[in-house]
């Protein structure tokens, strides 16, 4: 169970008036359980991202926890191999000097097993990202955007953790290859009772994925709903959101 | 009258010997926008970026791509440079890569319109900041002093859209603009780019995954799949009358996503 309680997030403002900071969450709290997959869907700007880097641990939220399983996440041994992500700027979340093997075997190693079982692993979960054994010696600046994205996520994957944080996961690739990746992330939700922090702006996606969705603007939580109750959502700003959806 | 004819683009990875882009052509026309739709790893963002002339040098272009009278192809580095921004002007795939990570976005702006334009530096905050607002960037006198760490991705992408449409270029290529916009930003930076082609004529090369954005905004469509065009045509017929197996595909994958949306949200 990932627990967020009532976290706040400032920044400095940088420029002439150092001194200022811009709160950039407000006490946000809401629990995602072990296999579950629970939407963040909001405004631009709202501190979607920022909240997923609390929650990865890489930064601290000024005020309030989040706890895995009771455990404050800021400790290294209890987010180690529970929690992974697959970031929004994607391509600068590998390293450029890590072919695409280096890159996804990172994750898997030390889990005690054969360098040769790593390598099988390595194309079975390219090959579940929809990209060919030969991605393996390439490297990210001679990747598409999509294809860097897809190495992102079999990375995350990589090692079966308890959490993934999806921020835009899917955003660049086609819509063909995202039903692919989203039935992916699906079977291993049900096999491994993986759980994902969905983040996206696209309703469509995330109603189709999720259980839960958070609606977010501001640095608030808006609403949250059950998506098979998505159409009874009270907010006006979810209403907007759902309204202004091109369904095609 | 085309503003821009692709004529046989081929890029070849030197290293590998391998063609990533086999023999492209196409045009665009004065006004209209034109998108390109595909598969991931097709060949989209070098096609663009061969027009532009950005790719490495490891990738080896041939063929014409005239622009008016001008093949951009045959330009020297020094000639090349003065088309890019006014002329013809790119907003990338990856935001947070067309910014200088050690500046604050305003130097960014204020040396692009300074080198394309000439106008002092009031005058650029004054029209970037108008801009920034009609994308819905609110406060944009203290976003120009943030770096670009400082920023979201939504907000980086509305920043380069800004500067694009101060720049006022003839051509507009956008690479996966609004991959990071919510649904109502992303309305907004639409009905800016139509203003834009409407009030100044400029044409549009759009590229996306998103078929809503690309059947709202695009009056032809390129199909894309393993470095060639498999199908093009007009955005409603292509929509309504697919030909080729893996457009079908593409569309009956979204339909897949939003049928299932259109459950959820309509009454029973
Ligand atoms: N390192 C930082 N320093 C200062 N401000 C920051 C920093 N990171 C983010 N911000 C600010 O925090 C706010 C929230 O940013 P965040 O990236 O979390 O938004 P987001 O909801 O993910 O948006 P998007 O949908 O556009 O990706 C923005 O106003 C941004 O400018
Ligand atoms: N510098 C490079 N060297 C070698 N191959 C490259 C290089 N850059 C890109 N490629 C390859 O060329 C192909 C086309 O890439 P491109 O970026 O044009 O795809 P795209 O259609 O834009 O895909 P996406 O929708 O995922 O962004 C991809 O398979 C990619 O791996
Ligand atoms: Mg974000
Ligand atoms: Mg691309």
């Amino acid at each position: 169970m990932l627990h967020i309680q009532n976290v706040e997030k400032s920044y400095r403002k940088s420029g002439l008036l150092a001194k200022r900071s811009e709160k950039v969450l407000h006490g946000v709290s809401f629990s995602c359980h072990d296999g579950e997959c629970l939407g963040i869907i909001g405004e631009s700007g709202s501190g979607k991202s920022t909240l997923g880097r609390l929650i990865l641990g890489i930064e601290k939220p000024d005020h309030g926890a989040i706890l895995l399983n009771g455990q404050p996440i800021a400790q290294r041994q209890v987010r180690r191999g529970q929690i992974s992500a697959v970031f929004q700027d994607y391509t600068s979340s590998i390293n450029p000097f890590f072919t695409v093997e280096q890159a996804i075997r990172e994750p898997l190693d030390g889990d005690g097993r054969s360098r040769a079982d790593h390598g099988r692993r390595v194309d079975e979960l390219l090959e579940q990202v929809g990209l060919s054994p030969a991605y393996r010696t390439r490297y990210p600046h001679e990747l598409s955007g999509g294809e860097a994205q897809r190495v992102c996520i079999a990375r995350a994957v990589a090692n079966r953790p308890r959490y993934i944080v999806l921020d835009e996961a899917i955003s660049s690739l086609d819509v063909r290859v995202q039903v692919q990746v989203l039935h992916l992330l699906q079977e291993l939700q049900s096999v491994y009772g993986m759980g994902y922090i969905f983040i996206t702006h696209d309703i469509q996606a995330a109603a189709y994925m999720c259980d839960r969705m958070i609606i977010f603007r501001k640095g608030q939580i808006v609403e949250t709903i059950d998506t098979d109750r998505l159409r009874e959502v009270q907010s006006d700003y979810a209403r907007t959101l759902l309204g202004a959806t091109i369904i095609i | 009258m085309n503003i821009l004819e692709v004529d046989q683009l081929n890029i070849k990875d030197t290293h590998t010997g391998k063609v990533i882009v086999d023999n492209v052509s196409f045009e665009l026309r004065q006004g209209r926008c034109l998108a390109i739709v595909g598969e991931s790893g097709s060949g989209k963002s070098l096609t663009c970026r061969a027009i532009m002339r950005l790719n490495p040098s490891s990738l080896h272009q041939t063929g014409r791509i005239l622009f008016r009278e001008t093949d951009l192809n045959a330009l020297s580095a020094r000639e090349m440079r003065n088309m890019r921004g006014r002329p013809i002007g790119m907003i990338m795939q990856n935001g947070m890569s067309a910014f200088d990570p050690s500046c604050v976005v305003g130097v960014h702006f204020r040396e692009t319109l300074g080198e394309h334009y000439g106008w002092s530096r009031s005058v650029i905050d004054a029209m970037m900041q108008e801009a920034m607002q009609s994308v819905m960037l609110n406060q944009p006198a203290q976003l120009m002093n943030r770096y670009p760490h400082e920023l979201s991705g939504g907000m980086l992408q509305r920043m380069m859209i800004a500067l694009t449409l101060v720049l006022k270029p003839d051509i507009i290529i956008a690479d996966e603009p609004t991959t990071a916009l919510d649904t109502l930003s992303q309305q907004e930076v639409m009905a800016q780019f139509i203003h834009l082609r409407r009030t100044l004529g400029s044409s549009m090369i759009f590229i996306s995954h998103d078929l809503g954005a690309v059947r709202h905004i695009a009056d032809d469509v390129l199909i894309m799949k393993s470095g060639q065009i498999i199908e093009r045509g007009e955005t409603g017929q292509l929509f309504t009358a697919p030909r080729h197996d893996y457009t079908r595909q593409l569309l009956s994958a979204r339909l897949t996503l939003s049928d299932h949306f259109r459950q959820l949200i309509n009454e029973e």
